[in-house]
């Protein structure tokens, strides 16, 4: 480390504007790791070391940013004037003209149970040479690969009052994947497509079986080739985590942002068919819907502390036996509502401001068995792992596809169907909710993408199995 | 720091690098970075703007056919980045000694040095502001100004340079009146000229009267329907996902594959090429390769060239054309065709009029089939007017339909859009699109 690199956080605040009505600096460090193997051929390790600061000032109704790469005392001190200028140039013209901030003291650090450190480079590579290498079950296979990605993020955000959060992140991508082809029929199987990342070391691995799923993974893609297309028709359907995971993200997740409700985002991302007045009253789901936001869950993706706004983070319903309780809305977003949220507020790096994101948002287990929900199914499907996602602008029409459909007829399954897909509306889809089962799977998305500038930020989802009843179901293409 | 700032570092950066390698050594860089400013509005209000200063150097250190890549935040400070690039250059060393050799690593040996500066006149970010909060005064105006100089550049201690930079900006917005009733425009380019701005915001303005009729809600069927510009580009969007590229092919999973192994194609009206030449991406990749002026990608509707990066020629044995990695375009154009653009609506007669797509993704990918949402300043057209706004509807197609058997035109002036994307940083990317009339479009939600 540089002269200029130390003591940062002196360095940082000597430069916020004490007569600002607020000012803060959001330091960000993220190191990233990332391995793949694929076909059998080590691809080259890759490492990236992204570093920066975001200064924000709020004065007289105005509000500003500067962020910038540039660690020089000159650096920081431009990229705070150019905040300050941003606030003067913005007041009267923003949408809120007072911080509703606070200048919070806190920690918080991933648990880590057994550190990647403990397994030195070589090794990894050997264990997802040995990964790839399961993949190839059949001469069909066209494609394959291992990969782990890893995040190391660290945050320390220091404010003109004295508030002063570090947080130190810990997130594992692994990802298994494996392409079969036939003529003009492919398909293609995966370790949860992505969603079975978290926090922690090495145990994130072992979380959901990375280490023995290669064959079966194989096996799979290779088996939907002589399956037939997924049956079309109104039936039941039971949803895997692994597509709750989606399901959950885009139908829920999206439509409570606050930020969205707002108005923010309808030149992007869109808007929502949820409306102020719906919290407390609206009927979501059935009575088996329980989701909350909970930030609290060891080693799911976006377990944290605090937001990036500082606000302290806490476990909260938002939806509580299918009512709707409250949005997923920051300190900001509240204060231009008069609704009570959540610790939401969160930027994907040091050059993005902080806006209203899912964090950890979770669908609570039930009290049945997965055997109990296919027994109650006489025609039906059960969806194992999104492949395909759209949804409308309000968040409401939404189609969804899977990798895998497993038919179920008179309470058991049956064999394999190819390009599962279901339609419906968020707004009545819950409400078909009909079964919830007692097992939980902490899972999450690197991918969440919104905002303007765009940010793509990392969030977590946790879910049992589901069974939803009267679902529009059809195949692929003939 | 000035641009001409930047470049001059870089290239001192990589010479310093350069003595600091070992052995038989070979130091790839690629620079990327950026000087904005980004305002969001909400209302007609700011809801928020800042400015943001970034430079992230990647590097790939090679040594025969071994080699490990890393990616470092630079800060324009000599001391602080060549400490963070001999940190960096320590750990790939480390990295590369236990990595095994790559039988698909590719490299410029002998590239060309070039450079290229868009150059524009942008105005102060506090007259742009103030240019929509006057212009849109009383409108639910929604959207993001970003603009300033952004910049690529290529390096390599073989001794190759290459550098480019632009100067642009991109106001994106939508007008709303109620719900989800809206109208989307952008002004975009190098040179910002107030009346011309004014002139897009009033279009949207009278486009926002038509809004205002009773919605109508359709049922889910086939409708007669136009594509505008806007709307082709999100269909061009799920091609770009692996329909050109040559790994995707090789690999079957290109949405292209009905095309490649059942003979299934486009109409005959329809060329599709990578435009490097026409668009605003820089002509050079990372691995130091040029790009060339275009690549044929769909020549009279049957599939032409690949999209080829350095690992991939590597991996089939053919040369690369400077595809990005993952072999998507930069810079895609789609010939215009011959039906008058200013006669669309006659053109359509009873049907659909789609301002905007959104959401797409694959139904069924090997089928290339695609489903997606009506959006922005969608209508209703009886008698080749403007009925009504309809309430969103979702499609469920495939391209070979849509620009297939049942494309009956595309307009005779084609639109150039600069991509409006910021993930990360600022998009270099463009597309050129004709609006595309068909007789068929299958609705299902």
């Amino acid at each position: 480390m540089t002269d200029l690199e130390t003591r940062l956080e002196d360095r940082l605040r000597s430069v916020l504007p004490a007569d600002a009505d607020y000012a803060s600096a959001r330091h960000v460090v993220e190191r990233g790791s990332h391995l793949l193997v694929r076909n059998g051929v080590v691809e080259p390790a890759s490492a990236s070391h992204d570093e920066g600061v975001m200064f924000t000032v709020w004065r007289n109704g105005g509000i500003g940013y500067g962020a910038t790469s540039d660690l020089t005392d000159a650096g920081l001190l431009a990229a705070v004037e150019r905040a300050s200028a941003w606030a003067a140039a913005t007041a009267g013209r923003s949408v809120i003209d007072q911080t509703p901030l606070l200048h919070t003291v806190g920690e918080y650090e991933s648990p880590v149970a057994e550190s990647f450190e403990a397994m030195d480079l070589a090794d990894q590579v050997a264990m997802l040479v040995r990964a790839d290498a399961a993949l190839d079950v059949d001469d069909r296979i066209v494609d394959r690969a291992a990969a782990i990605t890893r995040y190391d993020i660290d945050t320390m955000l220091v404010t003109n009052g004295g508030g002063r959060v570090v947080q130190r992140l810990h997130q594992v991508f692994p990802d298994l994947r494996a392409t079969a082809n036939v003529g003009s029929n492919t398909q293609t199987r995966t370790y949860g497509r992505a969603a079975l990342g978290g926090q922690g070391g090495l145990e994130v691995l072992a979380r959901h079986g990375f280490g023995d799923a290669s064959v079966r993974i194989g096996e799979e893609a290779v088996a939907l080739l002589d399956a037939p297309n997924c049956p079309s028709g109104t039936m039941d359907v039971i949803l895997a985590p692994d597509q709750m995971v989606l399901q959950i993200h885009e139908s829920i997740g999206h439509p409570l942002e606050l930020d969205r409700i707002l108005g923010d985002e309808r030149n992007y991302a869109g808007t929502s068919f949820v409306t102020p007045e719906m919290f407390g009253t609206y009927q979501y789901g059935s009575e088996l819907l329980n989701v909350t936001f909970d930030p609290t869950v060891a080693g799911e993706v976006a377990s944290y502390g605090f937001d990036d706004d500082g606000t302290p983070a806490e476990r909260t319903y938002l939806i509580k036996d299918g009512v709707l309780a409250r949005p997923l809305g920051g300190t900001i977003s509240q204060a231009r509502t008069g609704l009570e949220g959540v610790a939401n507020s969160r930027a994907s790096s040091w050059n993005r401001p902080p806006i209203d994101r899912m964090a950890n948002l979770n669908v609570e287990a039930g009290e049945s068995t997965l055997d109990e929900l296919i027994a109650g199914i006489e025609h039906g499907v059960l969806m194992e792992t999104n492949v395909s996602w759209s949804i409308d602008d309000s968040r409401n029409k939404f189609q969804f596809g899977c990798e895998l459909g497993r038919i179920i007829e008179n309470g058991e399954l049956r064999g394999i169907v190819r390009n599962p897909n279901y339609r419906g509306i968020s707004s009545t889809f819950w409400r078909s909710l009909s079964g919830v089962a007692d097992d939980f799977t902490t899972m999450g998305t690197p991918n969440c993408g919104k905002g303007e500038p765009n940010q793509v930020i990392r969030v977590g989802h946790a879910s049992p199995h589901c069974r939803f009843s009267n679902i529009e179901v059809f195949g692929g293409a003939a | 720091m000035s641009t001409a700032d930047v470049r001059t570092d870089f290239d001192q950066l990589i010479t310093w690098a350069t003595g600091s390698l070992q052995g038989d050594e070979v130091l790839l860089a690629s620079l990327r970075g950026e000087t904005s400013d980004f305002v969001r509005f909400n209302h007609a209000a700011v809801r928020q703007a800042g400015s943001v200063q970034q430079q992230m150097l990647s590097v790939d250190l090679v040594e025969g056919a071994r080699h490990a890549e890393g990616a470092v935040s630079l800060t324009g400070d000599r001391e602080i980045d060549q400490a963070r690039v001999a940190a960096l250059l320590a750990d790939l060393r480390a990295q590369r000694a236990v990595l095994p050799e790559d039988p698909f690593l590719l490299y410029a040996t002998d590239g060309l040095d070039s450079e290229r500066s868009v150059d524009g006149a942008l105005p102060a970010a506090a007259d742009a502001v103030e240019a929509v909060s006057s212009g849109a005064a009383g409108k639910d105006f929604v959207g993001i100004y970003a603009a300033g100089a952004t910049y690529q550049a290529f390096g390599s201690s073989l001794g190759q340079r290459n550098w480019f930079e632009a100067s642009t900006f991109n106001l994106d917005w939508s007008l709303h009146l109620r719900g989800d009733k809206a109208t989307k425009n952008a002004y975009a380019g190098t040179s910002w000229e107030a009346g011309a701005f004014q002139d897009k915001l009033d279009w949207s303005i009278r486009e926002l009267d038509a809004l205002g009729r009773e919605p109508k809600n359709l049922p889910p069927g086939a409708y007669r329907s136009f594509l505008t510009p806007s709307a082709v580009e999100e269909i061009m969007g799920m091609l770009s996902w692996g329909g050109f590229g040559l790994r995707a092919h090789e690999t079957r999973q290109t949405p292209l594959l009905r095309m490649v192994t059942d003979g299934a194609a486009f109409a005959p009206g329809v060329t599709i090429k990578e435009d490097i030449a026409g668009g605003v991406a820089p002509d050079f990749q990372s691995a130091g390769f040029a790009r060339p002026d275009d690549v044929p990608l769909i020549t009279d509707g049957r599939f032409d060239r690949h999209l080829v990066s350095p690992r991939s020629a590597q991996e089939y044995g053919v040369p690369t054309n400077g595809a990005v990695d993952w072999e998507a375009p930069m810079a895609i154009a789609m010939d215009p065709g011959d039906l008058a653009a200013d006669t669309v609506l006659e053109a359509l007669d009873t049907g659909l009029y789609v301002g905007n797509l959104w959401y797409l993704n694959f139904s069924d990918r090997a089928a290339c089939r695609t489903t997606g949402m009506t959006r922005f300043g969608t209508f209703w057209v009886e008698g080749g007017e403007i009925v009504a706004p309809i309430e969103v509807l979702r499609f469920d197609d495939t391209v070979y339909s849509l620009l297939g058997e049942n494309l009956e035109g595309l307009t005779d002036t084609a639109e150039t859009i600069l991509d409006a994307g910021t993930y990360g940083g600022r998009s270099m990317e463009s597309l050129r699109l004709p609006g595309a009339l068909v007789s068929e479009m299958t609705f299902t939600l």
